[in-house]
């Protein structure tokens, strides 16, 4: 517990939360590890959690038939991976497959929503600073939709 | 300060022939006033005057005897100076390699009749430009050296000029060869001359002239205390550059091009315009390729074209280049406004669109909003 | 009185090497065919490429600027002349005019760390200060390379790229907008790359080029990462016909890229990046 304690207080995403909201919050996690080529979640499974990378690269993928598996984004250390633990209907919408040795810290989502629902305020620091992760991803994409490479 | 008789101008037109000078100034054609090659004084506009307005031009004559009752017209003196259509080189094919010939640029020596205190003023602005910065124009610098000026003050200023707001007009305050004013005094119609340098000095020894009395000089004040008078427009030259520059986002924009055509024409013939691109055109069997120089307009929709498309697709974007390259960037590209005064791309606009306007319109905008 | 050189009359330039680096981009080396030479480049500059009959084009150098005689020009094929240019060969003739210009601020960067953010065919015109820097490392602090291109297949320089990501002296991470194939590498905007990237914001150069919206917002990843505005440097594009302050398409505000630029610091033309059709 400590250990994880000490684990979640040095990722970026809880970067100068209070100690004892990632006191609180370490309950719900737990430490794993991926092998290179393992699907860490799939396209349309029960989505209970999310992911903060430590180490290693994964890759979230959509596949698309005919073209097969089509990466969209690297997520690295230091990034957090999965938000549809928040929104129902609470599922996975691409698959992550590590690329490779991959440790996270894995955070049970339905434990997350009940501390969250019990303590309003460690609730709306979480959703502020998952807010801020969903709009750098959305400009990230952003810009990779306008394909600034184009000829044309 | 001498005065000559109307007739010895006969006079001055063969002293400069003798020197080799290559005559233009203004002449009817088209029923308008352009600048082309003077054989002698008859070739000039005697008699004739124009009316300008906004998007109009029209001339009429009468029995007046008067040589210069008129101002300017479409056509400024930069297109002897800053040659609308230019061969750069040429190369000749060699298997997959070129030889570059450069053709041999012996302009003639113009001798510039005719030209009016806005237009020296214009020729100092571009001087700037193809002289004085980075690089140098070997072709304007070849056309430049040799120019004979016989300039002329404006009697009869028309409704679109403003030079009074810059001070480039209507009086030739600064150097021309020769500058002549156009005196009547009841009955008597004579030209008071001021030799603005030695090579002026000289051709002026070719002509008959008297001393200038008292009374011709009192004259000379008179008519161009009128003729300053006599100019309405007005540009506010305070502040202009930071009036641009603060509004390059204004809705303002947006309105004008809802006149704006486009044309082109303001920049064809602002005597300052100084845009030009490249052509590259081949014989038919391919074996000579020419690259020529010609004028060119920050109006036209491919004047900002990168791969990809245009910078510039709006006609808002484009006059709103325009006027601000005019009136702002140019001081901070070259030292001085880019604009003379002229009124000319208020007369040739075919909507009249008028940049003494356009700039108080923004002023106005402004002093609503704050 | 000596003729004026004319600035727009160019020099004829034999192809040593057309190498084509992916589908539609190329590498040109360029040597003198007579005795006329243009004189010496700096990292960042242009020369006017005139294709005989066709017309002519700005390109960046993208060679080694204290390499002597050989220019090197990497173009990408978007036009009417440079499609034509894909064509030439070893021993064709095309003519030159440069360079023109302002350089990368190589000087300015002595003893700082320094940040290269390359989008597209923009590692082009930056490749000769990457040559710099690693001819001259010790000059330099800590040394970061960025690259984006549009899909794996797009990679300029991989050759090259591979030596100097084998090199421990400096740290070069790509990335791609898309992934094709097997690519196993990183995917996203390049912008993403810079939060990840070593280097002390306080005491480093950031030197970027690309389409202007990439560079846009990499100048607003590299600040929101603590580098100052005047140590941001970019390379702008517009139409040229002269490259010589007087055909006027250039014009930037009150800037000719031509002479004023092409390289400025960010906070020079900080307000201008921002109007739209300007």
């Amino acid at each position: 517990m400590e250990d994880l304690k000490r684990l979640l207080a040095s990722h970026p995403f809880f970067k100068d939360m209070k100690e004892d909201h990632i006191a609180f919050l370490a309950g719900c996690g737990k430490n794993v590890r991926f092998e290179p080529g393992e699907f860490i979640f799939r396209n349309g499974e029960p989505a209970e959690k999310f992911y903060l990378v430590r180490h290693g690269a994964v890759s979230l993928e959509i596949f698309v038939p005919g073209r097969g598996a089509v990466m969209i984004e690297t997520i690295r250390e230091g990034n957090v991976m999965g938000w549809s633990w928040l929104v129902p209907p609470y599922r996975w919408h691409f698959d992550a497959r590590a690329l490779e040795l991959t440790r996270a810290i894995e955070m049970d989502g339905k434990c997350v929503r009940k501390k969250c629902e019990s303590d309003p305020s460690l609730g709306y620091e979480l959703m502020r600073r998952i807010a801020a992760i969903m709009q750098e991803r959305l400009k990230a994409t952003q810009l990779q939709l306008i394909d600034v490479y184009r000829k044309d | 300060m001498v005065v000559i008789e109307p007739a010895a101008l006969e006079l001055l037109f063969s002293a400069l022939k003798e020197k080799g000078y290559h005559l233009v100034g203004p002449t009817i054609r088209d029923n308008t006033i352009v600048l082309d090659t003077l054989r002698t004084p008859a070739d000039l506009p005697i008699g004739w005057e124009d009316e300008q307005q906004p998007g109009q031009y029209r001339l009429q004559h009468t029995n007046h005897t008067a040589y210069f009752n008129y101002v300017v017209g479409p056509q400024s003196f930069k297109k002897f100076l800053h040659e609308p259509r230019l061969t750069l080189f040429k190369a000749i094919k060699d298997g997959h390699a070129f030889d570059i010939q450069t053709p041999p640029d012996n302009p003639p020596a113009y001798a510039f009749i005719g030209i009016r205190a806005c237009e020296l003023a214009a020729i100092h602005i571009q001087d700037k430009v193809f002289l004085e910065s980075d690089f140098q124009d070997p072709h304007y610098r070849a056309r430049r050296e040799k120019i004979f000026t016989v300039a002329v003050n404006c009697n009869r200023p028309g409704a679109n000029c403003f030079c009074t707001s810059w001070g480039t007009g209507p009086e030739v305050t600064e150097n021309a060869d020769l500058i002549l004013s156009e005196i009547f005094i009841e009955k008597t119609h004579l030209f008071l001359v001021k030799p603005g340098s030695s090579k002026g000095k000289e051709i002026l020894e070719n002509i008959p002239y008297r001393e200038a009395n008292a009374e011709i000089l009192e004259r000379h004040t008179q008519q161009m205390q009128q003729a300053r008078q006599a100019i309405t427009k007005r540009i506010e030259s305070e502040g202009i550059k930071e009036l641009f520059y603060n509004n390059l986002d204004s809705p303002h924009w947006e309105k004008v091009a809802e006149r704006c055509l486009s044309c082109a024409n303001c920049t064809m013939v602002c005597p300052t315009c100084f845009c030009t691109t490249v052509e590259d055109v081949t014989n038919l069997q391919g074996t000579e390729a020419e690259r020529i120089r010609r004028w060119d307009s920050c109006f036209t929709a491919d004047f900002s074209y990168i791969h990809g498309g245009s910078i510039r697709k709006s006609t808002a974007s484009r006059y709103r280049q325009w006027i601000t390259h005019k009136l702002a960037t140019w001081q901070d590209q070259f030292g001085t406004p880019g604009c003379v005064g002229c009124g000319r791309c208020i007369t040739w606009c075919p909507v009249g669109i008028d940049i003494t306007e356009e700039t108080q319109a923004l002023r106005q905008i402004i002093s609503v909003e704050s | 009185m000596a003729a004026l050189p004319d600035p727009m009359v160019p020099i004829p330039y034999r192809v040593e090497r057309y190498r084509k680096e992916t589908h539609d981009t190329f590498t040109l080396e360029l040597k003198p065919a007579t005795a006329q030479r243009l004189s010496a480049f700096s990292a960042g500059q242009f020369n006017m490429l005139y294709i005989y009959g066709v017309g002519e084009v700005p390109i960046s150098i993208s060679g080694n600027p204290e390499n002597g005689e050989l220019i090197v020009h990497t173009t990408r094929a978007v036009g009417t002349v440079t499609t034509v240019m894909q064509s030439l060969r070893a021993g064709h003739v095309i003519g030159l005019r440069g360079p023109f210009g302002t350089p990368w601020p190589i000087e300015v960067a002595k003893g700082q760390d320094v940040v290269i953010v390359a989008g597209g065919i923009g590692l082009a015109p930056l490749r000769p200060v990457i040559y710099y820097l690693l001819n001259h490392r010790k000059k330099f602090g800590k040394i970061v390379i960025l690259y984006g291109a549009r899909t794996p297949e797009d990679i300029l320089f991989r050759k090259e790229i591979k030596s100097w990501r084998k090199r421990l002296d400096l740290e070069v991470l790509v990335t791609v907008d898309r992934a094709t194939g097997n690519w196993r590498g990183n995917v996203g905007v390049v912008t993403r790359l810079i939060a990840r990237a070593p280097f002390d914001p306080y005491a480093a150069i950031a030197m970027v080029c690309g389409p202007e919206i990439m560079m846009y917002y990499t100048v607003l990843e590299l600040m929101d990462q603590g580098i100052p505005k005047n140590q941001i440097y970019i390379s702008m594009e517009r139409n040229m016909k002269c490259a010589v302050g007087f055909c006027g398409h250039c014009q930037y505000g009150p800037h000719f890229i031509c002479k004023d630029g092409p390289v400025f610091p960010y906070e020079r033309i900080e307000n201008l990046f921002t109007k739209r059709e300007i």
